[in-house]
């Protein structure tokens, strides 16, 4: 650390820069600025890009979300790709091939992701895997499990007739619902859902002992054991409350594409990541906040959402990402 | 080489001088003995010795040759190889891997020449009477092979002086009698051995020669049988009680903490106790003080008490007056017991918190209701917090790790006391704080006894265990070995008992 006084107005710049908030804001200031000037004809100054980035990156914000708790516990949760998976195919199936009340569908589905989280949290929490170990099996597994009660199908509303005709049942109000927009379609519900998200994360975290719990485990863990810390029940909170988020990105995710697919949400666990990262969020853990995490998801939201607008290709779209990833990590190190 | 001598050798660290002009030579066949109290400036010297610091005054010369090392690559290569405890041994690598690494015998058209390593190896190893696998990962090894193979791999390196640092603080009777007869061998074959030992019967089972360090200085250098054990032990502790210690007054009152028959596991795994049949009772207002050498099983004790260990300590313990079974922090946070460990940064604070959320981090239950925090409540304790404890900061939200030593170490007080305790369990309460801190640390720790509340005080400064002690229990090897009142302590009885000498000689 440099005690070396420099120029005042030069500390100050220094210590805003120093401020994790701040400084991810920076970042996505600095991808605004690159839409304002790459404004594809204007249509970036249209609301509807807005609302459809803010709806396209909700799912992604959902996951990351619980993956901000699991990684400031110093932990890192890669199942939540397919647990959202799994929970996709689960409420598919209740609801469209045998359909169940939502009223039991959503507390099941919801619960069934729970449990995936607790599962890894177990593994991490109890018998001492590594974070990185014990998710990377449940990831496996947890696609394993969407393929074996899909049958390996995607699970739609269709089914056969007796005469073996094809036909489709009325999707249920759940997921018109789910896949409206409010507001005279100017807000997604999935976006609502984001944001309730984020404020539950948020609530646990600044606000419920636990969230002091989960700052102190990632930043010593020993320190907080020997001060009463439960680190293992605060380890168990925090994948099962990532569990509990897949299973929410997983009902919205099935009401979007209106069916259940086994391998919906493949590579999202590394989006997720990315939006924790790209916020602040410190990767060694003890440090960040869901504030950090809403800005990320804003930011890489942005990104793609410009990219695509100005009908960059996939390919280019996907190095810039990754040397705006770079970018923006290194960036989040200056002040050391 | 015949002599190699160090003259007129200081250093200092951040202003502080750690060595001051020490001069010594080692001759070739003897074992010289460097000893000294924690602190004297005995591992400082022999890490310039072994070419580690590189930054020193005053010189060195290998037979009237002036040499300066820049690494210890350097200093292994004019022959003198440190033996630390597993620090340069890779755990996944083989036995053979180990002993050469970063000095492969070099193979006809490159790489290593591993029939002729693993020839040379099985040489080196028969002369230190050693019967191991070479293929095995040294990792399942126990400590004391590994040592071996340390030592094999200073000879492989043609070493002429081998420097051990407290060597057997981590083997048993019978690994460290193995270990002696292969110093014994190597001083008939002519090297010199730099041995660092704690343990009387140790130097004067293996020293030619002693040299004592005190307060980074050489106070004397002498044939062993020239320098009694009563007259090391003098050499070494010589100095004066300084006066900056508040005078204290001790009124014990009722019985607050008893311990029976405990024995405590050892937390490394073994199937051993760390601390065996332990007991005694302390009183409020008392300070308790525990003395004993590195691994007498002191902080296992006080851990085993505060319900850290992994596996559950033995014994019978009363608390106030109930019985209480130490089974985890929280729970004997709730029963008034505090501990404060030995190292702040590693298990005292979360350095990347505020010192706000730091000074609460213990008594959280208290500012969170239903698991609600209250933050009003717990800004305003933590700012009493940093009043009382005189901690200076910018701002209570500045995080922990940016605060000095001494600010670090009153922040975990201020963290312990806000838990309401009645029994402190202090681990090295002053380890790393200057003399004003430590002040005030001793002022506030009279304080709290005055108030009824007991401690358990463990320092290895002796100076600092006699001026705080109303009694001093002193360990070795997991058992408390004897009690002395406070008229009776003095710096030698306790130096002798911790030793493993009971009575007077």
């Amino acid at each position: 650390m440099t005690t070396s006084a420099s120029a005042p107005s030069e500390t100050r710049v220094r210590r805003a820069l120093r401020s994790s908030a701040l400084r991810a804001l920076a970042a996505l200031l600095f991808v605004l600025l690159i839409g304002v000037l790459f404004n594809a004809d204007g249509a970036f100054f249209q609301w509807s890009t807005h609302r459809d980035m803010l709806r396209h990156i909700s799912v992604f914000g959902i996951l990351a979300c619980g993956m901000t708790l699991v990684i400031i516990t110093a932990g890192i949760d890669l199942a939540v790709g397919s647990v959202l998976g799994f929970t996709a195919v689960l409420f598919a199936l209740l609801s469209l091939q045998l359909g169940w009340s939502p009223w039991v569908v959503v507390p099941a589905v919801l619960g069934a992701g729970t449990a995936c989280g607790l599962a890894s949290g177990t593994l991490v929490a109890r018998f001492r895997l590594q974070p990185f170990i014990a998710t990377l099996a449940m990831m496996v597994f947890a696609r394993g499990l969407a393929k074996w009660i899909s049958g390996g199908r995607k699970i739609s509303s269709a089914f056969q007739a007796p005469d073996g005709a094809f036909q489709y049942r009325e999707v249920p109000g759940l997921f018109r619902a789910i896949n409206s927009k409010l507001f005279g379609g100017n807000i997604a519900v999935v976006t609502l859902i984001f944001v309730v998200c984020v404020l539950a994360a948020w609530i646990i975290l600044a606000r419920l002992r636990t969230g002091r719990h989960i700052m102190a485990v990632g930043g010593n863990e020993e320190a907080a054991r020997l001060s009463g810390v439960p680190v293992g029940r605060t380890k168990l909170i925090a994948y099962g409350f990532s569990g509990l988020l897949c299973a929410v990105a997983g009902i919205c995710q099935a009401a979007q594409e209106q069916q259940g697919d086994p391998e919906a949400g493949a590579t999202y666990e590394l989006t997720a990541i990315a939006i924790v990262v790209i916020g602040g969020t410190n990767l060694m853990g003890g440090r960040g906040g869901i504030g950090l995490t809403l800005i990320g998801a804003m930011t890489i939201g942005y990104l793609e959402k410009i990219l695509s607008i100005n009908a960059v290709g996939e390919a280019t779209r996907l190095m810039l990402t990754g040397l705006i990833i770079v970018g923006a990590v290194l960036f989040q190190r200056v002040r050391k | 080489m015949d002599e190699l001598r160090m003259s007129r050798i200081g250093k200092s660290f951040g202003g502080g001088p750690v060595l001051k002009d020490v001069t010594w030579e080692l001759r070739p066949g003897e074992v010289h003995v460097l000893a000294g109290e924690n602190g004297a400036g005995k591992t400082t010297l022999i890490k310039i010795l072994a070419g580690v610091y590189t930054q020193y005054e005053g010189t060195i010369e290998i037979d009237s040759r002036a040499v300066r090392f820049r690494s210890p690559q350097d200093a292994a290569r004019l022959g003198i190889s440190a033996i630390h405890q597993d620090t340069s041994l890779v755990l996944s690598m083989n036995v053979v891997d180990n002993i050469f690494l970063g000095r492969e015998l070099p193979a006809r058209g490159g790489g290593a020449d591993f029939g002729a390593e693993r020839r040379r190896a099985r040489d080196i190893l028969a002369r230190l009477g050693l019967d191991v696998s070479l293929t095995e990962p040294l990792g399942s090894f126990p400590v004391s092979v590994r040592q071996m193979i340390e030592i094999a791999k200073a000879l492989a390196f043609e070493a002429q002086v081998l420097v051990m640092d407290e060597p057997t603080s981590a083997l048993n009777d019978m690994e460290t009698a193995r270990l002696f007869e292969i110093v014994d061998g190597l001083r008939a074959a002519g090297k010199t051995i730099v041995f660092i030992s704690h343990r009387l019967e140790e130097i004067y089972r293996l020293a030619d020669r002693i040299t004592v360090l005190r307060d980074g200085r050489n106070v004397v250098t002498a044939a062993a049988s020239d320098l009694p054990a009563d007259r090391l032990v003098t050499a070494m502790v010589g100095r004066e009680i300084g006066q900056h210690f508040p005078v204290r007054k001790a009124a014990p009152g009722r019985t607050l903490f008893e311990v029976r028959d405990l024995f405590v596991p050892d937390p490394s795994g073994v199937k051993a106790w760390a601390v065996e049949d332990a007991g005694f009772d302390l009183r409020a207002g008392e300070i308790l003080g525990f003395a004993g050498l590195q691994g007498s099983g002191k902080s296992e004790l006080f851990r085993g008490l505060f319900g850290a260990l992994s596996s559950p300590v033995r014994g019978r313990v009363v608390l106030d007056g109930q019985a209480f079974v130490p089974r985890s922090p929280a729970a004997s946070i709730s029963r008034g017991l505090a501990l404060l460990t030995n190292d702040r940064k590693v298990s005292g604070l979360v350095l990347g918190l505020s010192v706000a959320r730091n000074v609460t981090l213990a008594s959280l239950p208290a500012f969170s209701p239903r698991g609600w925090l209250r933050e009003g409540r717990e800004r305003e304790a933590a700012a009493a917090g940093v009043r009382d404890f005189d901690i200076r900061v910018r701002s209570i939200d500045q995080e922990a790790g940016t605060l000095s030593g001494g600010n670090q170490q009153k922040l975990v007080f201020a963290k312990w006391l806000a838990t309401g305790p009645n029994v402190l369990l202090l681990d090295e309460p002053t380890i790393g704080v200057d003399i004003g801190a430590k002040l005030e640390i001793y002022r506030m720790m009279n304080r709290w006894t005055s108030e009824g509340k007991g401690i358990l005080l463990i320092t290895s400064e002796l100076p600092e265990l006699l001026a705080m002690s109303d009694r001093i229990l002193v360990m070795h090897r997991g058992r408390i070995l004897t009690s002395l009142d406070r008229a009776e302590a003095t710096q030698e009885s306790v130096v002798r008992a911790a030793l493993g000498k009971v009575g007077h000689a």
